[in-house]
């Protein structure tokens, strides 16, 4: 068990008390940040800026890119990615500035249940999409 | 927890300069997180827009008009320039992590990530409000 023999003396250490967690949590946002640079910001170019920005945007238009399974891939993968990543960014900032356990514990509640609606309803309608739904 | 272990200015305006409470550091770390919360609040109504396409084209067409007003549209540059900020001073970040020289070189990144955001921004601009100021100044 203990093979700290270059220091006999030092007094036992509680072992395993700290997880890996927030090592993961620190890494994720790197390596989703990385992802959705490139995911939010093609998608903010063709939404905003091509071709007359925001004033193309109908339903139809939205059935044009979901016929194609590389934007209904592209779409899923920045709704699950944004929402992980920006849900653990406000987590970071719950635990910065929430005085007290409760409201911590309660705006994180919050926060979880967004998360998990967000993430449901948006997978939900990216594999259920129907072009032909009537008016 | 914020600041946990971080030394208090004290007196001088500039301290040393190993302090990081009130640097330019800071402000961009403050910046980050203001962009970074605001883009988590509006994700939240877009997927919920966007789900109206299941409800029926009227409903959602009729939703995204809002898009399209002037003044919603001045927003939407706001909701770039927030993104574009983000995603710049992350990478920023991640080359401050991961690259050794980082540290180094982060207040010259910031300067960095600030001129390629106002070249980005000045055309970005011209192009999402091209047809709403169209619209305004020229009727229709």
């Amino acid at each position: 068990m203990s093979l700290a023999l270059d220091k006999p003396r030092q007094p036992r250490r509680p072992a395993a008390r700290r997880s890996n967690g927030e090592l993961y949590s620190w890494l994720f946002m790197r390596l989703s940040g990385l992802l959705l640079v490139v995911l939010v910001l093609g998608h903010l170019f063709i939404m905003n800026i091509l071709d007359g920005g925001v004033h193309k945007i109908n339903f139809g238009f939205v059935a044009g890119r979901w016929a194609s399974p590389f934007w209904q891939f592209w779409d899923l993968a920045m709704l699950w990615l944004a929402q992980i990543h920006g849900g653990n960014g406000v987590r970071t900032v719950i635990n910065d500035y929430a005085r007290k356990d409760s409201t911590r514990f309660w705006l994180k509640m919050l926060l979880y249940v967004s998360m998990v609606l967000i993430v449901s309803l948006g997978t939900f309608v990216i594999f259920t999409f129907d072009p032909n739904i009537s008016n | 927890m914020t600041s946990a272990g971080a030394p208090e200015r004290s007196g001088t305006t500039r301290g040393g300069g190993t302090l990081y409470r009130g640097d330019l550091g800071m402000w961009s770390w403050v910046a980050h997180r203001i962009t970074g919360v605001l883009t988590f609040f509006f994700l939240f109504t877009h997927v919920l827009d966007t789900a109206l396409v299941r409800v029926s084209p009227n409903a959602y067409d009729s939703v995204i008009e809002t898009y399209k007003n002037p003044v919603v549209n001045l927003f939407e540059v706001g909701l770039v320039g927030a993104v574009l900020y983000h995603a710049l001073n992350g990478i920023r970040v991640m080359l401050v992590d991961f690259w050794e020289k980082g540290a180094k070189y982060q207040r010259v990144m910031l300067w960095t990530v600030l001129a390629i955001w106002i070249v980005v921004m000045i055309p970005g601009f011209y192009f999402m409000m091209e047809r709403t100021i169209s619209d305004l100044v020229g009727g229709h």
